[in-house]
């Protein structure tokens, strides 16, 4: 690959501000790769929107270069840079018909007729919905709107296609099957896709990356497998997945593997970005990795109190108390041999070293 | 695929509904238990349904009644116009009818009521009134005296007296208002008139006034339509588009005005716009002219006046419209390639289509019966049809050419509704 290919999309130590006193994103770096899925998760208020507008050109950055394709396009205006763009209401124009919606960009690109009419019936047919083109965007369901809007951002073969959380006014089921189809056609058409959204699911099943935002800073930038197995702080710990966290203080630390106390306890676990003895740490473990009533196996293993057992068909949520902390949760599969356990047992959980991981102390009152 | 699953489920549902033999009793026990609300809702209106029919649909339905009603001539020259029911107005009437009407002007003179018949057939024909109460005069003394033996002295009398007897001119005017329900006054309203022989033909080109002052009407108030809808539309958008709190300082900027007394209002344009006001001052200060501008009490002041009064009444249709017009579609138009002009026209525009409408219509109606403002600042060339109604409401008493004046008015504000219902749907109309 070239440079061009792996910095198709860059952003260049981008900072914003509204007021001049506030840095909306701080320092913003991010490179896309030509036919890359990347997504902005955060919050609301993180910052992820602003840089998405900063690239469609909505927003002018107050510092900083954005490229795309080796250009900077900082002082290129918004119609010039051949982005498509879904919003998150769809933004369909309520006085067009579906086929007026989707010739739009190709009109204003002066394309002839007959050329307009074949990719607009082509658009139909991608999104199966052909036998919408007469009718009014205020007479389709959410999620025909929804396809209409995809269908007309990609309508006149842009190489990047912008999202700015597009399926958060559907409902679950729906949105869930759009994030395959928005999948499907991002690998089918090779386009090189930025997607910001809050919610992680669609993050996680649909991204090649994630860039996990807070605050104006990217705090995690990788793949939805490391985001999840490897968060290298304890926001992103906290913010993607379900997470046990354990506050505790290093009294042990060597290349692989460090001790923590918790309340006395002596808890093994993976060093990540703690650096000295004494530096007060959280621990994050994932529900699902730990076990009950393990066996010698397990480096860590504690005594509990089962308080609360909640039936999710495929699972068993159990919350227990354990080092004076009682929102730790256990996910049990409901699997071939299930648990037998009832509400204040005492048992043994246990998790092994790698799943548990030492990871900067959160400033309190921050998720 | 979900949609199809989502019509599927539409499709069982409406077979869930009752089957046909249940479905008038429902029908019935659902009209039984909505009765109560809809007298409720009813009652509710009440009040202001009396309100309105008292105060808004009599007082115009009066007007109406008014403009074709017209019995002062039958009802004081009965006999006359009974005699005159046979004439064919190709010579003058036989001399009997010359007797009856001689009787009848004796007694009306006798009654002091020959002013107000005289008056009246002086609209149709200018110099009845003068004929009709010199001949009175002089039949009364012709009575008092000797008397006159037979009709056709009373023919004779009555020519000597006028000359303009041995005219068909004044019997004409007599029998063309031999009705109790006429359509002389808006045949007046249009400069037009019953000629002598009795059929509709325009008034000589000296007396006309009115069609011309209902195009000037029509054309001031589209002037100031047009003037409202350039200032309003920019201001409409930036209302719309700033955030709350500094929209709302220019919206407090913009109603303030609307709730300044309207004289007041319009009394400040004269101090501005005088010969020696202050506008002319600044232009002669700063030597932009030389001689001052005569600025107010014509056509050029009524349209400022007026443009600043209906300014607002533009301003909230098309502000309240393009509030609900989320951002976004702008955006996405310009995503989609559209330079920022070409998005405004086909994206922007069309959405505003109904505050358009809807500020045009509302605007255009108001100023087309304006009334203080033109008559404050308008001068001799800025008089629209209003300050006619009025003139001859309180001037010269001639509310029978008032309500046709009125009726006019009133049948174009609702031609204007049909088209617009026609054209754009009025449905679509958002005012506030």
């Amino acid at each position: 690959m070239n440079k061009s290919d792996t910095h198709y999309v860059r952003f260049l130590n981008v900072q914003k501000t509204y007021d001049g006193e506030n840095l909306v994103v701080k320092n913003f770096n991010l490179d896309i790769a030509q036919g890359e899925f990347v997504t902005m998760l955060g919050p609301s208020g993180s910052g992820k929107t602003t840089c998405l507008m900063m690239l469609a050109g909505f927003e002018s950055a107050t510092q900083g270069e954005i490229y795309i394709d080796g250009t900077p396009v900082n002082n290129l205006a918004p119609h010039k840079r051949d982005i498509g763009m879904v919003f998150q209401n769809y933004a369909l124009f309520p006085h067009l018909t579906i086929a007026e919606n989707l010739s739009f960009p190709l009109k204003v690109r002066k394309l002839p007729k007959s050329d307009i009419e074949q990719r607009v019936k082509r658009a139909l047919d991608m999104i199966e919905l052909p036998q919408v083109a007469g009718r009014r965007p205020g007479q389709l369901s959410g999620g025909q709107q929804q396809r209409v809007a995809l269908a007309r951002a990609l309508v006149f073969e842009p190489k990047l296609v912008l999202m700015d959380e597009p399926l958060g006014a559907l409902d679950k089921q729906l949105r869930e099957q759009m994030q395959y189809e928005i999948k499907r056609l991002h690998e089918r058409l090779g386009i090189t896709v930025l997607y910001v959204t809050h919610d992680q699911t669609e993050a996680l099943t649909m991204s090649d990356r994630i860039a996990v935002f807070n605050e104006g800073v990217v705090q995690q930038l990788a793949s939805p497998t490391e985001l999840y197995e490897r968060p290298s702080n304890a926001f992103v710990a906290q913010f993607i997945g379900e997470n046990n966290k354990l506050s505790g203080q290093v009294e042990q630390i060597n290349q692989d593997s460090c001790v923590v106390s918790v309340e006395g306890c002596s808890v093994q676990a993976l060093p990540v970005n703690i650096r000295q003895c004494g530096e007060p740490t959280t621990l994050s473990i994932r529900p699902e990795r730990i076990q009950i009533n393990p066996d010698a196996s397990y480096d860590n293993r504690f005594d509990a109190r089962v308080l609360e057992l909640i039936y999710h068909g495929d699972h068993l949520r159990t919350r227990v108390e354990l080092m004076n902390h009682d929102q730790f949760i256990v996910k049990v599969p409901n699997g071939a041999h299930p648990l037998a356990i009832s509400k204040g047992d005492q048992v043994q959980v246990g998790w092994h070293r790698r799943d548990c991981r030492a990871l900067d102390a959160m400033i309190p009152g921050r998720p | 695929m979900k949609y199809e699953a989502i019509s599927a489920g539409a499709l069982d549902e409406s077979q869930t509904i009752g089957t046909p033999s249940t479905n008038n009793s429902l029908k019935m026990q659902l009209r039984r238990a909505e009765r109560w609300n809809r007298t409720r809702a009813f009652l509710l209106v009440v009040p202001l349904l009396l309100f309105v029919g008292v105060t808004f649909i009599m007082p115009i339905m009066d007007m109406l009644h008014r403009s074709i009603h017209d019995p002062l001539i039958v009802d004081h020259l009965p006999k006359t116009v009974a005699a005159l029911e046979s004439w064919d107005r190709q010579q003058i009437p036989e001399d009997t009818t010359y007797a009856v009407l001689a009787q009848e002007l004796v007694s009306l003179h006798k009654q002091r009521d020959l002013a107000k018949v005289a008056g009246r057939l002086n609209t149709e024909f200018s110099g009845m009134r003068s004929l009709l109460s010199k001949s009175a005069r002089g039949l009364a003394r012709l009575n008092a005296g000797a008397g006159l033996e037979s009709a056709a002295d009373t023919r004779e009398a009555m020519i000597r007296i006028d000359a303009r007897w041995s005219d068909i001119q004044p019997w004409a005017a007599i029998k063309n208002l031999n009705s109790r329900y006429t359509l002389s006054y808006y045949l007046a309203a249009l400069d037009m008139h019953y000629d002598v022989s009795g059929d509709i033909s325009a008034q000589p080109e000296r007396r006309q006034i009115y069609k011309a002052l209902l195009i000037k009407t029509f054309a001031m108030s589209a002037l100031i339509t047009v003037l409202c809808l350039l200032l309003g539309y920019p201001l409409a958008h930036l209302l719309a588009t700033l955030p709350e709190s500094r929209s709302n300082l220019l919206m407090i900027m913009v109603l303030l005005p609307f709730w300044t007394s309207l004289l007041v209002r319009t009394t400040s344009w004269i101090v501005l716009l005088q010969t020696e006001g202050v506008i002319n001052d600044v232009l002669i200060s700063i030597g932009l002219i030389s001689e001052r501008i005569r600025m107010v009490h014509n056509l050029f002041g009524t349209v400022i006046a007026m443009t600043h009064i209906l300014l607002p009444f533009m301003v909230l249709p098309l502000y309240s419209v393009m509030k609900n017009i989320s951002p976004s579609y702008m955006r996405a138009a310009r995503s989609l390639g559209a330079k920022p002009a070409y998005a405004f026209i086909h994206i922007y525009l069309p959405q505003t289509l109904p505050g358009i409408g809807a500020g045009a219509i509302l605007t255009f109606i108001l100023s087309i019966g304006f009334y203080i403002t033109p008559a404050l600042v308008g001068g001799r060339s800025g008089q629209m049809i209003s300050n006619f109604i009025a003139y001859h409401m309180q001037t010269s008493l001639n509310w029978g050419l008032a309500a046709a004046l009125g009726g006019i008015l009133l049948g174009m504000v609702l031609l204007l509704y049909f088209v617009y219902n026609r054209l754009i749907g009025i449905n679509s109309l958002k005012v506030g």
